[in-house]
C-alpha cells in the first residue's frame, strides 16, 4: 500500500511542486496520475521511491515511512518498485538480456537463478526473440519493453511509470499499455504518469489529476457536490473524437 | 566479487579514461616520491653526520693506566655510551697529522694529549644527552678537558628539526595534491558511469554495493599509478646516482610502504569523490 498524507514538496526558493496531497494505491490497482507538465506527477513518483522527501506530511510505502526510511530500508524498498521512464534508461554497451540481469545482478540475487529468471521476463514481455540485442538494435516501444523487463525482473509490488509512452508512436504506445494492464491483471500495482488523455479515456482505471501541486480530482473519491472544477479528463482533447462536445461531463463522472 | 568485475568492466569499457586516470596518479605519486628521496639523502647525510658526534676526554700525563682502564669501563657502561677508545700520545699526533695534512710539518716537534674518546648510541645523541654525559666525565680527576662541539651539536639538531619539519609539512601538502588528483580522476569515472549508477540505484542497489567498485577501481589506480611512480623515481634516481651525486634509495620496506601509500591514497581519493557526487546522482 502507498500512503500520501497531506504531502507538500517544495525546492529552493520556496518553489511549491506539491502542497497537501493525500490519497492511497491499494496492491492490485491501476491508477493513472495527470496533469500538465509542472503539475508535480514527477515528484509524486518520486517520493513514492524516495528518491525524494516531503517538506511537509508524511509518505508511506508497504509500511516504509519515507521521512525516516535509512538507506538499506530504501535500497531493499526499490527492489519491490519496478521504475519505468519515458527516455527508457538502458545502458547502451549491453544487450536487451544483460540489462534485465543487471538489476539482479546488482542487487544480489543468486547467479544460477539470474539467467531462468530474466529468460521468464524477456518471454512476459514478448522480447525473448530480442534478448541478445543491443539497445540502438532495437525500437522505442521494444527498448521500453526492455524496461519494464527490467522493472518486473524483482517481481514487484508495484510499477510506477512516468510517462513511458511519451516517447513512443501510437501503435507502440497501444503495445506497452497493453503489456502495463496485463502486468497489473497479474496482481502487481502499476502507477503510470501520462499526458495521453486518450489512453486514460479508453479505460475506466482510477484517475488521480494534479495542477498546480495539488490534487484536483481522484476518480475514486466523490466530488464535493458545490465543486466548480472540470477535470482534464472530462475536457475533450483538441483534435480528438470527442472535440465539440462541450459543455464536460460533471465532475468526476469520466466520459466514455 | 562482482565489485571487482565492475571495476574492471570499468577499465575495460573506457580505457582511454582510465590510462589517464593511472597516469595522473603515477605522475603525482613521482612528485611525492621525488621529494620522499630528497628528503630520504638529506636523512642519511644528517645521519652520517651524526654519527661523528663525540665527546672527547682530554686525559692529563702521568695519569696509570689502571685509572683510565676503570673509567674507561665506568664510562662504557652509561646508557647512552656506544663504544669507548683510548687515544694515546702518538695516536693523538698521528691522527692530526691525517687529518690536517697540509699542516703536518706543524706537529713535527708538538706533544698532543691522550684522549679517551666516546662514541653515543644512536637516537641518544641530543644537545642535553652530550652534554650531560661530557659533565659527568668532567668529574673524573684526571681528566684535563672535555670537548664535544657544542655550538655543532646544537646546530645539527636544529637542522635535522627543520629539516624533519619540512619534509612533513611537504609530505603531507604533496599527499593532499595526489588525494585531490585521484579524486578528480575518480570524478571523472563517476560522471563518466553516471546513468549507470542511478540505474543501479533505482533497481535497489545498495550504497555500500555502488561504491565498491569506485574503492576498488582507486585501490587499483592507486597501486598501479604507486608502481608507476616509484619506477619513474627509480630512474631518476639512477641518472642522479651515476651522473651527479652518490644516492640511497628507498629499501625494501619503504618501497611497499610506499605502494601501499599509493592505494591508500587511490582509495582516499575515491571514497571522497563517491561520497561527494553519489549525493547528486
Amino acid at each position: 500500500m502507498i500512503t500520501l498524507d497531506d504531502v507538500a514538496k517544495e525546492y529552493h526558493r520556496a518553489r511549491v511542486a506539491l502542497s497537501h496531497v493525500s490519497f492511497q494505491v491499494k496492491r492490485g490497482e491501476f491508477v493513472f496520475l495527470i496533469g500538465p507538465s509542472g503539475s508535480g506527477k514527477t515528484t509524486v513518483l518520486k517520493l513514492v521511491y524516495m528518491e525524494e522527501k516531503p517538506t511537509y506530511g508524511d509518505v508511506w510505502v508497504n509500511g516504509i515511512h519515507s521521512s525516516t526510511a535509512k538507506g538499506k530500508e530504501i535500497s531493499q524498498l526499490r527492489r519491490k518498485l519496478g521504475i519505468v521512464f519515458q527516455e527508457f534508461r538502458l545502458l547502451e554497451d549491453r544487450t536487451a538480456e544483460q540489462n534485465v540481469a543487471f538489476a539482479l545482478e546488482v542487487t544480489g540475487a543468486p547467479k544460477d537463478t539470474i539467467p531462468a529468471r530474466v529468460a521468464r521476463v524477456m518471454n512476459q514481455v514478448g522480447l525473448a526473440s530480442k534478448a541478445t540485442q543491443l539497445p540502438r538494435q532495437l525500437s522505442g516501444g521494444e527498448q521500453q519493453r526492455v524496461a519494464i523487463a527490467r522493472a518486473l525482473v524483482n517481481e514487484p509490488y508495484f510499477i510506477l511509470a512516468d510517462e513511458p509512452t511519451g516517447n513512443l508512436d501510437e501503435r507502440a504506445t497501444r503495445g506497452v499499455f497493453q503489456l502495463l494492464t496485463d502486468i497489473n491483471a497479474g496482481g502487481t500495482s502499476v502507477i503510470m504518469a501520462t499526458h495521453d488523455l486518450a489512453m486514460v479515456r479508453s479505460t475506466d482505471f482510477r484517475t488521480v489529476e494534479l495542477n498546480h501541486g495539488r490534487v484536483v480530482f481522484d476518480s475514486a473519491e466523490k466530488p464535493p457536490p458545490e465543486t466548480r472544477y472540470t477535470p482534464l479528463i472530462g475536457q475533450p482533447a483538441i483534435g480528438g473524437p470527442n472535440e465539440g462536445n462541450w459543455p464536460p461531463p460533471p465532475p468526476g463522472e469520466l466520459p466514455k | 566479487m562482482l565489485a571487482l568485475r565492475e571495476a574492471l568492466n570499468a577499465s575495460r569499457r573506457a580505457p582511454l579514461l582510465s590510462g589517464l586516470g593511472v597516469l595522473t596518479i603515477g605522475f603525482s605519486l613521482f612528485a611525492f616520491g621525488l621529494f620522499a628521496l630528497v628528503a630520504l639523502n638529506i636523512r642519511q647525510a644528517l645521519r652520517s653526520v651524526e654519527e661523528r658526534v663525540e665527546i672527547r676526554a682530554f686525559v692529563a700525563d702521568g695519569t696509570p693506566s689502571e685509572a683510565i682502564a676503570t673509567a674507561m669501563s665506568d664510562i662504557g657502561a652509561f646508557p647512552e655510551v656506544a663504544h669507548v677508545d683510548f687515544v694515546t700520545q702518538e695516536g693523538a699526533l698521528e691522527r692530526a697529522r691525517k687529518d690536517l695534512g697540509e699542516f703536518s710539518d706543524v706537529f713535527e716537534e708538538a706533544t698532543l694529549p691522550a684522549s679517551i674518546d666516546i662514541h653515543l648510541r644512536a637516537g641518544l645523541r641530543s644537545p642535553e644527552n652530550v652534554k650531560a654525559v661530557a659533565d659527568r666525565i668532567k668529574s673524573y680527576q684526571f681528566v684535563d678537558d672535555v670537548r664535544y662541539g657544542q655550538e655543532w651539536v646544537e646546530k645539527l639538531y636544529r637542522l635535522r628539526g627543520i629539516a624533519t619539519a619540512a619534509g612533513m609539512g611537504l609530505g603531507l601538502a604533496f599527499a593532499a595534491v595526489a588525494v585531490i588528483i585521484i579524486g578528480a580522476t575518480i570524478r571523472v569515472s563517476v560522471l563518466a558511469r553516471e546513468k549507470e549508477i542511478s540505474i543501479m540505484r533505482l533497481v535497489g542497489a545498495t550504497d555500500s554495493f555502488v561504491r565498491a567498485p569506485f574503492l576498488i577501481d582507486g585501490f587499483i589506480k592507486g597501486i598501479i599509478g604507486g608502481l608507476l611512480a616509484l619506477l619513474l623515481t627509480w630512474i631518476a634516481y639512477r641518472l642522479i646516482d651515476t651522473r651527479f651525486l652518490e644516492l640511497v634509495f628507498f629499501d625494501s620496506r619503504l618501497v611497499l610502504a610506499g605502494i601501499l601509500a599509493g592505494a591508500l591514497i587511490g582509495v582516499a581519493g575515491s571514497a571522497t569523490s563517491v561520497w561527494r557526487h553519489l549525493r547528486r546522482i
